[in-house]
């Protein structure tokens, strides 16, 4: 019995203790909440520590670091080829887009350029990628916001566009297929045809998800005009990539960055909201894998022909420099910044993460809103949390 | 109320353990079928899979499966819990889906109570188990159990006016509280003197029906209502901390209610047992009655299920505004007109 009582007393304190840190700038008759690290809506372990007075958000505090894995430092032990493993896991959802920035920020120290058929074929990859990540987010909105449907069907398209990368790297998740000065192998026999149908697939997936999504009223209901983000707001915290598109910011680093990737060669568009709350991030999102069917069947048709690797040293040495690179993932920008001494290994690897800046502004955007906004608010702002934590 | 059955003589110790017998048969039968109908199968199907195959045929043992996994778990009570009443609420959630079941003819001579104020006591008696969820949230000990239960007792409160007030046409156009006299006046009822099917009361009520299925939908705080559960917000709500036999208990609870209150809806608004053609007071209905009310449960129930499936959660606040700003107005105007007509006819 008594060891009942001693250990009730010591979750007594330790509850305290952690009311007490959020205490310090906020006193209020309040109920501190914690969503997380283990938490449905968090899918991962994010942990938001949410203040409320009722349903109502007085202060949300994101916590993260529960799934911080090091690969900043673990690069630093890691041959430039060997990093692309590691990055894979960064954003597991689209996984080949992680190896791109870094590979291209490699490229630009040692001065080579992949020929133009890798780099179509890296920027077919780069878009599937998109897909097989975003189309995740439109059916796990429904799941947020209690719609069980929409998730399965997310999970039965996606698993065509990871058959299509798996066909051409080996891997479903973690392709690793980037290599520097090019790419690991061609594009297997009958991939383009293929491809193409499941693009159709895509298409018509979401075509499903506007039926029984978007245009659903308790959906519109319980996104419209919730989570307002304004452009300043999004842009002084650092938003990037569907969420400040969502917000009516026309920024692309597809069309306006443009290093590597042969986004420029095909005839597409960037999809913006004026509105800046929940539903403009999903429809934006929503268009902008219509938007990347358009791209990929654009590139099927033009791959120039020729080799997919240029001429690069069998052991790469990496000359002294800096390069930082950064393209527009799914998640949003992601750039890594390399430093080199002219080793086998990496001096250091800064990886700008989309997720990290994405969600840095809910402590702006959750307060003065109810706990089930939280949840919708959370799953459009769409974080991995790989791609917070790294 | 005789004392035979089907014409046995019984002893009155007889009659009262046939009857909890049967009563727990008219509980578990309704919430396994819709269970395995449309929670295993009709969602999966709606979700591009199989659902479960492996227990029996087409996975129809996987009821067994489930229930054997939840007798084997421990029966897990929270430090902080208030012991008794954690205990005791799914106790509370459950008697009031078994005293629901007893209005509920399901033949001319097939019911449990025959009380002149049949719909009265199953409305009142349905609102039993706002106070077994209350009870739960509350002895957790857990913020989501509290937030869940707390949510659950202002939607359960809701939507006990639009419940009452829908029902409330049927019985003034029957002209009576009696449930079995409901369904007869549904069987002898006939449309502008054409009485080959009766009169079946949602072809003038459907304006109640409707507002009967969303009242019980929340009732039942199943999606699009099921803030109280909400699994993305409150992880399972009130729920949180049960598991194994008493989880179990509230997962029946949810589900025989569910069958209960669709056999409701089609008694009132469907013609419960009756079927068209046939004489209502003739003996055959006294065996296939309660076939029939299966039947006509499932077809409601298969409303409730397929919405459950399809839409997305309302917030707390859009919710009371959809009860109280447009079902109670709605349900009042259809008692107003219901009253008019029935005057004037």
């Amino acid at each position: 019995m008594n060891d009942v009582a001693n250990r009730n007393q010591l979750a007594y304190i330790a509850a305290q203790a952690s009311d007490a840190r959020v205490n310090v700038e906020f006193e209020s008759e309040g109920m501190t909440l914690n969503l997380g690290p283990q938490h449905p809506a968090t899918h991962g372990t994010l942990r938001v520590i949410v203040k409320l007075d009722g349903e109502r958000v007085l202060r949300a505090d994101p916590m993260m670091g529960y799934m911080h894995r090091g690969y900043e430092k673990l690069a630093e032990v890691r041959t430039y080829p060997q990093v692309t493993t590691l990055v894979n896991r960064i954003d597991w959802l689209g996984s080949f887009a992680n190896e791109v920035p870094f590979i291209l920020a490699a490229e630009q120290l040692m001065e080579v350029e992949a020929p133009p058929r890798a780099q179509w074929i890296r920027t077919i990859l780069f878009e599937l990628s998109r897909i097989a990540n975003v189309i995740l987010f439109l059916g796990d909105m429904g799941v947020q916001l209690g719609a069980v449907t929409p998730v399965f069907f997310a999970f039965r398209d996606r698993e065509f566009v990871l058959n299509q990368i798996e066909a051409v790297t080996g891997g479903r998740f973690h392709p690793n297929f980037d290599r520097i000065g090019g790419l690991k192998d061609d594009l297997p026999k009958g991939w383009i045809e293929e491809t193409t149908g499941v693009l159709d697939r895509i298409r018509t997936f979401c075509d499903e998800m506007e039926d029984l999504v978007t245009g659903n009223e308790i959906f519109q209901a319980r996104t419209r005009g919730i989570g307002v983000i304004p452009a300043e707001v999004g842009l002084a915290y650092g938003l990037s990539g569907a969420n400040i598109r969502a917000s009516g910011v026309d920024w692309d680093l597809r069309r306006d960055g443009g290093v590597g990737l042969v986004h420029d060669q095909v005839d597409w568009k960037v999809w913006t909201h004026p509105d800046g709350d929940s539903f403009a991030r999903y429809w934006v999102r929503l268009q902008e894998v219509r938007e990347a069917c358009g791209i990929i069947e654009q590139l099927l048709g033009g791959i120039p022909s020729g080799p997919v690797m240029a001429k690069v040293p069998r052991i790469i040495k990496v000359p002294a420099g800096e390069a930082y690179v950064e393209t527009e993932n799914p998640l949003g920008v992601m750039g890594y910044y390399v430093v080199s001494k002219g080793d086998l290994v990496p001096f250091r690897v800064k990886i700008r993460s989309a997720s990290f800046n994405n969600i840095s502004i809910t402590p702006w955007v959750l307060e003065g809103t109810y706990v089930p906004d939280v949840v919708s608010i959370l799953a459009s702002l769409y974080f991995i949390l790989g791609d917070i934590d790294r | 109320m005789s004392n035979t059955i089907l014409a046995i003589e019984l002893a009155y110790w007889q009659q009262t353990g046939l009857r909890a017998l049967i009563g727990l048969v008219a509980v578990l039968l309704p919430a396994g079928t819709l269970v395995y109908l449309f929670l295993f199968k009709m969602m999966s199907f709606m979700q591009s899979r199989l659902g479960p195959m492996e227990a029996g045929p087409y996975g129809s043992l996987q009821l067994l499966a489930e229930v054997g996994k939840f007798l084997q778990k421990e029966d897990l009570i929270p430090a902080a819990a208030d012991r008794i009443v954690f205990k005791l609420a799914p106790f509370v959630v459950l008697i009031s889906t078994f005293l629901l079941v007893l209005v509920i003819p399901a033949g001319p001579d097939l019911w449990f109570i025959d009380v002149d104020t049949g719909i009265f006591l199953a409305l009142a008696v349905s609102s039993i188990s706002v106070i077994g969820i209350l009870m739960a949230g509350w002895a957790s000990a857990s913020k989501y159990s509290l937030i869940g239960g707390l949510r659950a007792a202002g939607q359960l409160v809701a939507y006990e006016l639009p419940l009452v007030l829908a029902v409330m046409g049927v019985v003034i156009q029957a002209g009576t509280l009696n449930v079995q006299e409901i369904v007869m006046a549904q069987a002898t009822g006939e449309i502008f003197g054409w009485g080959a099917i009766g009169n079946p009361f949602i072809i003038t009520q459907f304006v109640g029906f409707a507002i009967f299925l969303v009242a019980v939908q929340a009732e039942l705080t199943q999606p699009p209502f099921d803030m109280p559960v909400a699994e993305s917000e409150l992880v399972t709500g009130y729920l949180t901390e049960y598991s194994g036999l008493r989880f179990l208990m509230f997962f029946i609870g949810e589900f025989a209610t569910a069958g209960i209150f669709s056999a409701l809806a089609a008694t009132m608004f469907l013609g419960g047992w009756y079927v068209p053609g046939l004489d209502p007071t003739d003996n055959l209905f006294n065996v296939i009655g309660p076939l029939v009310l299966i039947g006509k449960m499932v077809l409601v129930a298969f409303l409730i299920f397929w919405f459950r499936f399809t839409y997305p959660r309302f917030r707390e606040d859009q919710l009371q505004q959809l009860a109280w700003k447009f079902l109670i107005p709605l349900s009042l105007v259809n008692i107003v007109v219901t009253g008019v007509l029935k005057v004037v006819f």
